[in-house]
């Protein structure tokens, strides 16, 4: 059944220290909410079904942008994904992450959406978003990875019993800005690199990210590394807005003249993960940006894909975006 | 006729209440005593369910009752039950529940104990056609008319290897026809295509999923719909509920898109009128979007094979169409005769031959789309008229322009005839909008990756039909009732089919009321608001019953002011004498007079040619003044084709496979222009959902389990407002339809086939590429300007 949400106790705290003891209280019969666009579908579909819902909306120090000293910035995990696109700082130093931010589903879902939802939202394999008892949800099966399995949208890279992959625009945008996750929870507070707060099935394969119950996630840290850098980030889905990426891209790139002299490639939508393309880094940095630059480094992009039965698409998609990130 | 009215824009009643949002759908309506019922749906494609166990559900409290399949009436293979214990499709309801909230109701229901035993299913007609494939029903998968039983219709492996994969084996037909000596044609063709397609089905996605609301008093049955049609729905509502048509109250104000899918009544109606009736509580089911995507029906898709021949004139000598239609569980619809017929209209063959096959599948009921039939082969055609023009060296619009049909086109094996044609304006009016000369030159400019296309579609329907009611009255208060059975499926042409019966009484616009959208109001009989039919059909019963009323109200001058009817004359809402205008009546006189007359005057008498509806609609007006009603009983004679064209310019990105529509035109034969507004409306909306039938419609399934990768809107990926292009040129060719009072015909249908064809045109021509099949995703283009192989066979569908 769908769409018939089942009743569940509804906590509202107005503070990081109360959702953290609350949700601890919970622990498996929790759930943290941020702005609701994932959850909300989760528990309309009687998927998920928490008996203790924090709506973590009412915490006021989990939203706004703040200046660092380094020159980097936080971002409280509930700033909505407009609230950061329109940022005037992150527009000027992190355009990266804006330029993503406004490719994220459509101008309503961004308004109710915060950047910590964004990317901590859950697979969208349509598989297990139905319900069936998949790797995923806790059963012995991929529906997916079968020889009938409709897979278009599924991954390249990093199988591991479960093909879903990660859905975030943002997610590869922060990737490539060396971003790290502030974590909170009834122990304290750690901080993680983008690259370990992404999780695949080979770790957690019920989790795309290392929140674990009674974790919330509180900011987003992106340092000054990037700031200003030369940024490229391209979505290509079946529709201009209200829709996941077939292939997303995010490039950060420091130039010398001509030559990079530093690179970041991420894309997402080919593992369940923010892929890194270092290989490709390896291969253009040091490089002029030209024509031959791109093709040398898009040749890379998608070495190493297992292709599904209806994906095999996304391997020359990759291979273009890599291409036109480089050509600039 | 003066014109007062039509041709000139205005504000329909109902779009204050629409704007900010006053209007009342069924959801919005509030019975005392009110509960809430919710559906028990299949999760297989096909299962025969043993219900175990209720008793701990009804034991819940606030849980007010069940209805299962015992509870409703059977209807047998194909028909599509309220409620079966043998779905035959994913998400088909078994039983329902009622209880005091639709929260009690959802917990109930997961607390019924029920046994599936999981059936043999098809999602893919071929599949099933195969010998040994699955069969989608216990008693077959074909069924050779709606009277007879379901049969398991198999063709041989021969069939299968001759074709191979590439081509469509054609084994042995469920239709055929042939007109003329096709193999001869084919031989004597300059060129010739011959290669087989798939066109996707897809859903309507109405924005309101269909709820119904449903009550019993004093013996009657009232059911507020989300409907497109408001009297179509009354006999089929009376024999769905088993009660006489006069027990039927049927309210349906407002409806939130239909496409077609809600233009007669659907099983889901019954849930809740029988639940009421055995718990004697008013009964809400509200459906959701998923279960839209389920109940709701869907377009047949097709797999076919199409082969055309050309002399080196470009005239189409020769087609031979073979269609397999994906059926759901039902008996589906026509669309794949329908598809014959368009080709057989459009491009004028001399020779054709025709062979369809439609198979039941366990994917949604089907039933008739937008353009059913027409805009999907359209999509295949029209593509294929882009490479015959580029073969023989021809311009792609010239060739259109000599296969296109004059009025006294005779087609098809029917010998069928139309009342009026002008595709050919429509072509030339719109290549010219389009600046088709200069833009074609930019065929293949490429601008790094990318790359323009141009293209050209058009689409026909068959809009109009004829012989049903039209209603009037006009009431002591000066004011003309119009009263309109027709239905208000969103496009407004209930409202500006109605104007001519203004127009005829000379009653000014502000004086008119028009009565719709309760059967109580007095609702006469005419068809369902489908098929772009209302613009034709309905002014020609509301310009039947404005004249019956004229008559009466020249009658009665006639009679208290002297003088024989012929000496008066109506008009600003007076009947006078023509020789001596001071001697006249008012429109509320008139009334008034009719009421002490009776009779015929004030519809206490009327025709008995009329349909039983409308006789049941008199009761609500006799004696409320001056009554016209009459049947429509002008000659009619052959097809009233909607005819469209649609151009468009797009630039395609050869590296990610995504386009942009940077330009887009159409233009149409509507007959004479009813109401320009409305009709700008119509072509871009239809134009649209062309775009999303040619792009990203979705609807996927696996095969393997049969479960439905597409509920919800974002996976459908109907098109969004970024998708589209931000302005569309649009136009007609305003020449009158002989048969219809003003001038009219209803143009809904093709707008949206032709917009299709025109972007699938536009893709192979930016592409080099024929993709023969609807829709074309970015993916296929990725993998084709990578010049990789596509991921799908040539004939697979539900990808």
């Amino acid at each position: 059944m769908k769409d018939m949400m089942p009743n569940f106790n509804l906590v509202q705290p107005s503070d990081v220290e109360s959702a953290a003891n609350i949700l601890a209280e919970a622990g498996e019969n929790g759930w943290a909410m941020a702005g609701g666009q994932d959850s909300l579908d989760w528990f309309k579909d009687r998927i998920k079904r928490p008996t203790t819902v924090v709506d973590l909306s009412g915490i006021e120090a989990l939203t706004g942008i703040r200046e660092m000293a380094d020159g980097g910035v936080e971002i409280g995990a509930m700033t909505t994904l407009t609230d950061v696109e329109n940022n005037a700082v992150i527009k000027e130093k992190f355009g990266l992450l804006a330029s993503a931010e406004a490719r994220v589903a459509s101008p309503q879902i961004r308004n109710k959406g915060t950047l910590g939802g964004n990317i901590s939202q859950d697979a969208r394999c349509w598989y297990y978003r139905s319900g069936i008892d998949c790797y995923r949800a806790g059963g012995t099966t991929c529906y997916a990875d079968t020889p009938e399995g409709m897979n278009r949208e599924h991954c390249l890279f990093g199988a591991s019993r479960c093909v879903a992959v990660s859905p975030s625009d943002t997610a590869i945008a922060l990737t490539s800005l060396d971003a790290s996750m502030v974590i909170q929870n009834s122990s304290g507070e750690t901080v993680v690199a983008a690259a370990d707060y992404f999780i695949g099935p080979a770790i957690d394969i019920e989790n795309m990210t290392i929140l674990k119950p009674g974790d919330i996630l509180t900011a987003i840290r992106i340092p000054a590394t990037w700031a200003g850098a030369d940024f490229y980030f391209e979505k290509i889905a079946d529709r201009n807005t209200w829709d996941f990426a077939l292939v997303n891209i995010a490039t950060a790139m420091k130039m010398n003249g001509n030559i990079i002299e530093d690179i970041r490639i991420t894309c997402g939508a080919v593992e369940c993960v923010p892929k890194r393309l270092n290989v490709v880094e390896d291969i253009v940095r040091g490089s002029e940006r030209n024509e031959d630059t791109a093709n040398l480094g898009a040749g890379a992009a998608a070495r190493g894909a297992v292709p599904l039965n209806y994906n095999h698409f996304k391997i020359p998609l990759m291979e273009n975006l890599v291409r036109k990130a480089l050509r600039g | 006729m003066a014109e007062k009215l039509m041709g000139k824009n205005f504000t329909p009643q109902d779009v204050r209440a629409k704007v900010t949002g006053t209007g009342k759908y069924t959801e919005d309506f509030r019975v005392d005593g009110m509960c809430y019922v919710k559906m028990l749906n299949c999760p297989m494609p096909s299962a025969n369910v043993t219900i175990v166990d209720t008793s701990e559900a009804l034991a819940m409290d606030g849980v007010l009752g069940i209805l299962t399949s015992d509870d409703v009436p059977p209807n047998p293979a194909p028909g599509f039950p309220i409620l079966s214990n043998e779905p035959r499709q994913l998400g088909q309801p078994i039983l329902a529940i009622a209880a005091e909230t639709e929260s009690i109701a959802a917990e109930a229901l997961e607390k019924v104990k029920l046994t599936y035993e999981a059936q043999p299913f098809s999602l893919d007609p071929l599949q099933s056609l195969y010998p040994g494939g699955p069969d989608a029903l216990t008693e077959g998968n074909f069924v050779k008319s709606r009277s007879e039983s379901p049969v398991s219709h198999k063709w041989s492996a021969r069939d299968f290897a001759v074709a191979g994969e590439e081509n469509m084996p054609m084994g042995e037909p469920g239709m055929e026809w042939n007109v003329g000596d096709v193999d001869a044609a084919f031989t004597d063709a300059a060129y010739v295509i011959d290669e087989s397609f798939v066109v996707a089905s897809s859903t309507h996605q109405a924005l309101e999923p269909r709820s119904t609301l449903s009550y019993w008093e004093n013996g009657k049955c009232f059911i507020y719909g989300s409907s497109q049609s408001q009297s179509w729905m009354m006999p089929g509502l009376a024999s769905m509920m088993q009660v006489p048509l006069s027990d039927i109250v049927y309210i349906a104000e407002f409806c939130g898109g239909g496409f077609g899918a809600k233009a007669s009544p659907y099983p889901t109606m019954g849930i809740p009128a029988y639940m009421s009736k055995k718990i004697n509580r008013p009964c809400m089911l509200r459906i959701t979007r998923a279960e839209e995507y389920h109940i709701g029906g869907s377009r047949p898709g097709f797999q076919g094979q199409l082969k055309v021949g050309f002399d080196k004139a470009g005239k189409v000598t020769a087609i031979d169409c073979y269609i397999v239609q994906s059926n759901g569980p039902n008996n589906g619809s026509g669309d794949y005769s329908a598809a014959a017929g368009a080709l057989a209209l459009v491009y004028t063959p001399t020779n054709m031959r025709f062979r369809g096959m439609p198979v039941f599948t366990n994917k949604p009921y089907i039933i008739s789309q937008r353009g059913p039939g027409q805009n999907q082969i359209a999509c295949i055609m029209e593509p294929f008229m882009d490479r015959a023009a580029k073969q023989l060296g021809i311009d792609r619009i010239m060739i259109r322009e000599i296969n296109a049909p004059d009025h006294d086109v005779v087609f098809s094996n029917r010998k069928s005839t139309v009342t009026s044609s002008y595709l050919r304006d429509a072509l030339i009016m719109g290549s010219e909008k389009f600046n088709w000369k200069e833009k074609i030159k930019l065929s293949g400019k490429r601008n790094g990756t990318k790359v323009i296309g141009i293209g050209v579609g058009q689409a026909y329907h068959s809009a109009g039909s004829n012989g049903f009611d039209g209603l009037v009255t006009i009431r002591p208060d000066g004011k003309l009732y119009i009263h309109s059975g027709v239905g208000n499926l969103g496009t407004y042409s209930y409202a500006s089919a109605s104007r001519i019966a203004a127009e005829t009484l000379g009653c000014s616009w502000e004086n008119t009321v028009i009565e719709r959208g309760d059967s109580r109001r007095g609702l006469p009989w005419v068809l369902a608001q489908f098929g772009s039919n209302t613009t034709f059909t309905t002014t020609r019963t509301n310009f039947a019953a404005a004249n019956a009323a004229k008559d009466k109200l020249k009658e009665i001058a006639a009679m208290d002011l002297g003088g024989t009817a012929e000496d008066y004359e109506v008009d600003n809402e007076t009947v006078f004498l023509k020789s001596d205008p001071a001697k006249v009546m008012t429109f509320a006189q008139a009334a008034t007079r009719a009421i002490e007359l009776g009779g015929v005057y004030d519809g206490h008498e009327y025709p008995d040619d009329l349909h039983d509806v409308t006789k049941a609609a008199m009761a609500h007006v006799q004696g409320v003044g001056l009554v016209g009603v009459s049947k429509d009983k002008m000659p009619k004679e052959g097809s009233v084709p909607a005819l469209a064209t649609g151009y468009a310019m797009i630039e395609v990105d050869t590296e990610t496979g995504k386009y942009e529509i940077l330009e887009y035109t159409s233009t149409v034969d509507c007959g004479t222009v009813m109401h320009p507004q409305s009709l700008d409306q119509q072509i871009r909306g239809g134009g649209v959902m062309g775009m999303g039938m040619a792009s990203t419609d979705r609807m996927v399934y696996d095969p393997q389990n049969g479960l439905c990768a597409t509920v919800g809107l974002y996976q459908t990926k109907a098109p969004s407002i970024l998708d589209v292009p931000s302005t569309m040129d649009v136009g007609a060719v305003d020449k009158p339809d002989p048969q219809s009072p003003a001038g009219v015909k209803g143009v809904g249908e093709p707008v949206m086939g032709c917009a299709a064809a025109a972007i699938l045109s536009a893709i192979a021509d930016a592409t080099g590429t024929n993709f023969n099949r609807t829709p074309v995703d970015p993916d296929m283009i990725v993998n084709a300007m990578a010049g990789r192989p596509q991921s799908y066979k040539p004939l697979q569908v539900n990808i």
